[in-house]
């Protein structure tokens, strides 16, 4: 009976863990299934092109390029701006800070990783679009930029808390030994603690990645969506997840637009996945003991 | 022999003093952890320090290395004098007051870097770059740390992967690799094996003489082996100190007796 009850709660929680599983090999599926068609008619190729029109009444035109350039230009550069200030702000509160500032910067920082990104959207269309704008003296304020500063406004939360963890989880005792060979307490911290805790600052700066190539709601708000192939930050771009939640909504089923929107979603699941992959790799790699 | 008080010791057959410690008083907020200690460790010798715990040995070490500094809400009162200087005195580097007095700890903690980088790191932040001299720092400290044999090939792997008794060398060459004069152990050889303590202590053996040793220990058979000069902490104070040999076999005080007899501790 003991050993009967033990196999169901055994099951049971082999069941829980594997759901997740299950789901996302059911998304994969999905979206395998409802962009396949897409490659029959009208074909790949179409997918390559420069030009996102997908309802033009003169020529559909599906060319994801200026989608995958856009979702590229934004994420690089909320990457680029987010990094640094993350590190740099999870040292500050781990090494330097006093514990009174401490119990004050934590609770913000988690306030603001846990605002809906709605909120952060309206908070740039009235504080970051107009700001670009009047810097840069340009006609409209929704650019590539303003989504990147959004976008880095919400992943550093994520990496400055993470972060944190990892290097205040560094035993003292390698901080010690660096003290007693008269290191100063700076060069501990840049040559011996961040080190140590590498592995989870890269962990954190993944997870800050991909909560910007996944963000939809506030690009949407502020980047302009137009859906050009550029590098410029100071114009309009469109990423694929706005994309696709902008003209989801009324595709009509099953049409090419429907389908091309499908493969969106895919190259944008691949290309996370692929970043997780990376990710991982990295972190065996600096992984020394 | 006996060096307690803060007059001077008269010089005839007396070694040359390295630490001169002077009424030196310990706090850790309000808790005084030690009371008015006055000793001069002589150059050159290896110097133990025994007591039982929380008697303040420990903390004592740290104050030579000014390693309780880190520790918020300390304050220390009195005079230590190494190479005539005051350590606590406001203008002094603490910076190069650890260069001079290196330190190796209780548990084994190696950086989690490649053998190499745990020993150059040291002369690398005391401005050494050049990679030659490096090299030859690094080896000259593995060799006088009797660890060299047996990481001469594998320089490059994690000095988190060598057993227990390997790491405390590792550690022992990474703190003579700044060149210090001083060298504080604390219960280096506490968490090791019965075999790997007797490498530690004839390297200790060995480093006699070049070295002004200061050492922490639990291990009463450890001291008198080790050792040329013991003082015995008790509740905070220093209540005797002199040659090993008589501290063991005529103790003055009665403390002492009844501790290295084990009657308690």
């Amino acid at each position: 009976m003991q050993k009967w009850k033990e196999k169901a709660v055994k099951l049971g929680l082999l069941g829980a863990s594997s759901t997740s599983i299950l789901i996302v090999l059911l998304i994969f599926f999905y979206l395998i299934k409802e962009a396949l068609p897409f490659a029959l008619d009208p074909g790949l190729s179409s997918l390559s092109g420069s030009l996102w029109a997908p309802t033009s009444m003169l020529k559909e035109s599906f060319g994801i390029l200026p989608l995958l350039t856009g979702s590229l230009l934004v994420t690089a550069m909320a990457t680029i701006i987010a990094i640094p200030v993350g590190v740099i702000a999870a040292i500050y509160i781990s090494e330097i800070a006093r514990p009174a500032e401490r119990e004050v910067l934590k609770p913000f920082i988690e306030l603001l990783a846990a605002l809906p990104s709605v909120v952060i959207g309206f908070f740039g269309l009235v504080v970051f679009v107009p700001l670009v704008k009047s810097v840069f003296g340009l006609s409209t304020g929704l650019t590539a930029l303003t989504g990147a500063l959004l976008l880095a406004l919400m992943a550093i939360p994520t990496i400055i808390s993470i972060s944190e963890d990892a290097i205040s989880s560094v035993p003292s005792s390698y901080k010690q030994a660096s003290l007693a060979l008269g290191a100063s307490k700076l060069e501990t911290i840049f040559k011996i603690t961040v080190p140590a805790a590498l592995s989870g600052i890269v962990a954190s700066i993944t997870l800050g990645i991909g909560r910007v190539i996944g963000e939809t709601m506030a690009v949407l708000m502020v980047t302009g969506n137009a859906a050009v192939v550029t590098m410029n930050p100071l114009t309009s771009v469109r990423t694929m997840t706005a994309t696709i939640a902008a003209e989801m909504g009324e595709v009509a089923f099953g049409s090419h637009h429907y389908r091309a929107l499908f493969w969106v979603a895919l190259i944008l699941l691949g290309i996370t996945f692929a970043l997780n992959i990376l990710a991982q790799k990295a972190l065996s790699k600096y992984k020394l003991g | 022999m006996v060096m307690i008080g803060n007059q001077t010791p008269p010089q005839i057959d007396e070694p040359e003093i390295e630490i001169d410690v002077q009424n030196l008083d310990f706090y850790y907020g309000k808790h005084q952890a030690l009371h008015d200690i006055c000793m001069s460790v002589p150059k050159g010798m290896v110097t133990a320090l025994i007591g039982p715990s929380g008697c303040g040995k420990s903390t004592f070490l740290r104050t030579l290395n000014r390693m309780n500094d880190i520790i918020g809400g300390t304050r220390v009162e009195g005079k230590i004098v190494i190479q005539s200087k005051d350590i606590y005195a406001p203008n002094i580097d603490v910076v190069m007051l650890r260069k001079r007095v290196g330190m190796v700890f209780q548990k084994p903690n190696p950086f989690p870097k490649s053998i190499f980088e745990n020993v150059a790191y040291g002369p690398r932040i005391h401005g050494i770059k050049n990679r030659a001299q490096l090299q030859e720092i690094v080896e000259r400290s593995l060799v006088r740390a009797a660890i060299w044999d047996e990481v001469k090939d594998r320089l490059h792997i994690s000095g988190l992967e060598l057993s227990g008794g390997q790491q405390q060398r590792l550690c022992i060459a990474r703190a003579l690799a700044v060149d210090p004069d001083i060298l504080l152990m604390d219960e280096p050889a506490s968490a090791l094996d019965p075999r790997s303590t007797q490498r530690i202590e004839d390297l200790i053996a060995e480093l006699r003489g070049d070295y002004t040793i200061v050492i922490v220990t639990h291990n009463m058979q450890q001291a008198a082996r080790v050792s040329d000069y013991t003082a015995f902490f008790y509740e905070g104070h220093l209540i005797e100190f002199g040659k090993t040999e008589r501290i063991f076999t005529k103790p003055n005080n009665k403390q002492t007796e009844d501790y290295i007899t084990g009657r308690f501790g």
